[in-house]
């Protein structure tokens, strides 16, 4: 295997990323487009999210229903997601199928019909997918979380929208937002697996190369001042289990802090996976926050989350109450920890045991094709591919000073925002 | 793309290394060298088929008991060893078995068995932790009674497999799991835990020779001299009229619909046309004809999509769909119209050629990884498929006709005898 990436940029600005993997006969082709819900104003919340379930709905070449049965029909994999800062298509397919992939691709950066009719019909469906994450107790929590968290970035909304917009949107909108942003000069054509670079270059040359770039429209800077006060939010509704979480501001992905914090979440919640968005992580039976809450028997479970983004975003807990505790006993635990993390550097022990962790993550990260190819084009859309390969060699670099140093910056219980979901009174 | 790399990249008996040792555990291995980590994947025969029908969840409980604590290192002891290393290993229970899966970077991989060794021979089931796993395992279950979609799932289960370890849930009801005590695991573990039906699939940088030779010294010593047999599985009765079951859960914005009828079980001739009729039915492309109808075209549901689930005594062919609670019962018909045409028509020679290149083509994709390969070779040993299986695959599907396909939709489905359970807002009702 050879762990050269090629990368290349066309006149039109798109920028194309390529590794040779020859374990397999498959190649994996993503397509990287810089929106999301941080480019999302007011009133057009969960926009970014319904164009790419536009995107599946057919161009005049693939009309719907043509795209899917072509691409299973050879036995690919593919799926779309949106986030807060990009939206992603890809398709896996057997090496010798390749070209299906990337006709598909090119044409639907530019040629997708919009139909009214598919517009609407697929309102309801985003609807209904909104109601099913609203059946989970962890989104009501989480979607409040983030409006206290985030006070004008478009961070504060959910990637799916608010109700209230996914009933205004508009076919003209949607077709405006596609328009603006699905264009080569703001997107990644990334792809890993079993190809020969200069072959695979000219195949994307050839059908990206005609495709004009055009103007993105600009977001400005965004961000906003720390929190300044703790602000404490409570969600009530069925069910018996109570849940906690607390959230702070956290550093972008592409600042040094963001690896020191990876390191300070590692030995507090338990190391993160690196297969698609996270996936892929071991127990965290030994971390410091599992030791004192569910081994003290005050909670259940306990989780971190520390997302790599363009801005500035959360780095949260998520905690679940045991039963025969209590919230109020569970932060009293949770602060003493807290201040433990604030008032005395960790040892050299635990942060080589976080890379060690964080080794071992990058290794089965890296087993699957699918997977590589996600993040070459991942790391690009809040910093650089290299962001990836030099992953363990930055954790590497983090010291017990600068980690106590950070922790206090950020981890200040100013700085915080905190939520308690509550079980209703059974009405029964 | 070489015809070579097609052929080799294939696991087959050119590169899946099988060895019984002594005391009857079956070890099969498939080097990797590509990647520096191994993956392990495993069975044991300690399923919920075991549960007592009152300590319901007893399986379960003991197979996630084992790395509590052990003769040789405590709780924490045992996660420090793993967690420190990056390493993962963990066990759980169905049915029929128990099972095992952990993976590790290859220099760990050493520890990683003897820690799988050590958990499966000398678990001592402390009492604290008991206590405490009883708690989450309650919690667990009071998430469970909350969450649409397994609490349709659970409705489903037991009114299509009634008084049947296929109808029964793994993890239990809070009353069976509150009633089963400490002892009661160490009861299950003398019993049920044994070497002689045990299958580990190890995949990754390592050599078999290396694996067979440390599981030898590990687990060589290992006999079960007492382990109970299984008792044969009451009948399968085939449903007598459709089932309906809607659980109340108020506060919820979707109701989950889980529908369906008995499926072939994995050694029926019919398996593969009723798989690939399934594809068709609910799978292929996005969500293949229910898919099509239900969400593409109504815009009724974010999903709508089937199911074949297929086991050693029987198995389930399943419908499951999240819908606006308003919109629950114009699903459910609509869902019907599409079995009804499934087992009245045969379905399209080119649906059925797309399927038949669908299931050929994915073939290398679910292999690329090391847990894909480990669990792929764990179902060639469980179901007997021979490990030549992949290899004789394509022409497997190929043989598929589109009349085997309604053939089997017939023996299976019926749109007048269904199973169909929903969770979610409105009044629940039972008939």
């Amino acid at each position: 295997m050879t762990d050269q990436i090629v990368s290349f940029n066309l006149n039109n600005g798109l920028k194309i990323l390529l590794k040779e993997i020859h374990t397999s006969p498959i190649i994996s082709h993503w397509v990287w487009y810089r929106v999301g819900s941080r480019y999302e104003t007011v009133g057009k919340t969960g926009i970014s999210h319904w164009v790419e379930h536009m995107q599946f709905k057919g161009t005049p070449t693939f009309p719907a229903g043509v795209l899917d049965r072509a691409i299973s029909r050879d036995g690919g994999l593919w799926n779309a997601f949106t986030h807060l800062d990009w939206t992603t298509f890809f398709e896996t397919m057997p090496a010798d199928k390749i070209d299906l992939s990337l006709n598909l691709e090119s044409d639907r950066m530019v040629n997708s019909v919009f139909d009214v009719e598919e517009v609407d019909s697929e309102r309801t469906v985003i609807i209904s997918e909104r109601e099913g994450s609203e059946n989970d107790p962890l989104f009501k929590l989480e979607e409040a979380m983030q409006l206290a968290a985030f006070k004008t970035h478009p961070y504060r909304n959910e990637v799916i929208g608010s109700l209230e917009d996914l009933r205004a949107i508009t076919r003209d909108d949607l077709f405006q937002h596609y328009r603006s942003y699905y264009n080569p000069a703001n997107a990644v054509v990334a792809m890993a697996g079993d190809f020969k670079t200069d072959e695979m270059f000219e195949k994307i040359r050839q059908r990206y190369e005609s495709i004009p770039a055009q103007k993105v429209p600009l977001t400005g800077d965004l961000r906003e001042p720390a929190l300044q006060k703790e602000e404490r939010i409570e969600v009530t509704g069925p069910g018996e289990t109570t849940y906690i979480e607390m959230t702070w501001r956290a550093p972008a992905a592409s600042e040094e802090d963001f690896f020191i914090f990876t390191v300070l979440d590692s030995l507090f919640t338990g190391p993160s996976g690196l297969n698609m968005f996270g996936g892929g992580g071991i127990s965290n039976k030994t971390s410091r926050l599992y030791r004192a809450l569910v081994e003290k028997e005050l909670a259940v479970s306990v989780n971190g989350s520390l997302q790599a983004t363009l801005d500035p975003y959360l780095y949260s807990l998520t905690i679940t109450v045991r039963p025969d505790s209590s919230p109020e006993h569970v932060l009293q635990k949770l602060d003493d920890e807290i201040a433990r993390l604030l008032d005395s550097p960790v040892t050299q022990a635990e942060i080589d045991r976080a890379v060690k962790q964080a080794r071992a993550m990058f290794v089965y990260g890296s087993e699957n094709i699918t997977n590589q190819g996600f993040w070459l084009g991942y790391s690009e859309m809040f910093s650089h591919y290299s962001w990836f390969l030099e992953y363990v060699k930055n954790l590497e670099q983090v010291t017990a000073d600068k980690l106590l140093a950070k922790a206090r910056e950020y981890l200040s219980p100013q700085r915080r925002v905190l939520g308690i979901y509550r079980p209703e009174e059974n009405p029964s | 793309m070489s015809a070579t790399l097609v052929n080799t990249s294939i696991p087959g008996p050119h590169d899946i290394h099988r060895k019984v040792l002594s005391n009857g555990i079956t070890l099969l291995v498939r080097s990797n060298f590509n990647s520096a980590s191994v993956v392990i994947s495993g069975i044991l025969g300690a399923g919920s088929q075991f549960d007592p029908h009152e300590k319901l969840g007893l399986a379960h409980f003991t197979s996630v008991s084992l790395m509590r604590g052990t003769k040789n290192a405590d709780f924490q002891t045992i996660f420090e060893r793993l967690e420190s290393a990056g390493a993962s290993l963990g066990f759980g229970a169905s049915v029929h078995n128990t099972s095992l899966g952990g993976r590790a970077l290859v220099e760990d991989m050493p520890m990683l068995i003897s820690s799988l060794a050590d958990s499966l021979l000398n678990p001592t089931f402390p009492e604290l932790y008991f206590d405490r796993l009883k708690q989450q395992l309650l919690t667990g279950l009071a998430i469970r009674a909350q969450d649409t979609s397994e609490r349709a799932s659970l409705a489903f289960d037991t009114l299509l497999f009634p008084n049947h370890p296929y109808g029964f849930p793994e993890d239990g009801y809070t009353e069976t799991i509150s009633a089963i005590s400490r002892q009661d695991l160490v009861d299950f573990h003398a019993k049920h835990f044994g070497p002689d039906n045990m299958v580990v699939v190890v995949v990754g940088a390592v050599k078999p020779e290396d694996v067979f030779s440390l599981f030898e010294k590990e687990f060589g010593v290992w006999k079960n001299p007492g382990l109970a047999t299984a008792k044969p599985f009451a009948a399968i009765n085939p449903l007598q009229k459709t089932l309906r079951e809607h659980i109340s859960l108020s506060g919820k914005s979707q109701t989950d619909i889980v529908m369906g009828t008995l499926g072939p079980k994995r050694s029926a001739p019919e398996y593969l046309a009723a798989s690939l009729g399934n594809n068709i039915l609910g799978q292929f492309g996005m969500m293949g004809r229910i898919g099509d109808v239900v969400r593409e075209k109504a815009g009724l549901a974010y999903y709508a999509s089937t199911s074949v689930s297929s086991w050693i005594e029987g198995g389930s062919w399943e419908v499951a769909a999240g819908v606006n609670p308003a919109n629950t019962d114009k699903a459910i018909q609509l869902i019907i119209q599409e079995l009804e045409k499934f087992r009245s028509e045969p379905v399209l020679q080119s649906e059925l050629d797309d399927s038949q290149a669908n299931y050929i083509g994915r073939l290398p994709l679910s292999l690329e990884s090391n847990s894909g390969v480990a669990n792929s070779i764990l179902n060639l040993e469980r179901f007997n498929l021979g490990l030549d299986y992949f290899q004789r695959y394509p022409d497997l599907v190929r043989e598929v006709t589109t009349d085997q396909i309604l053939k089997a939709a017939q023996k299976y489905i019926d749109p007048e005898r269904l199973v169909i359970a929903s969770a979610g807002p409105g009044k629940g009702k039972k008939k």
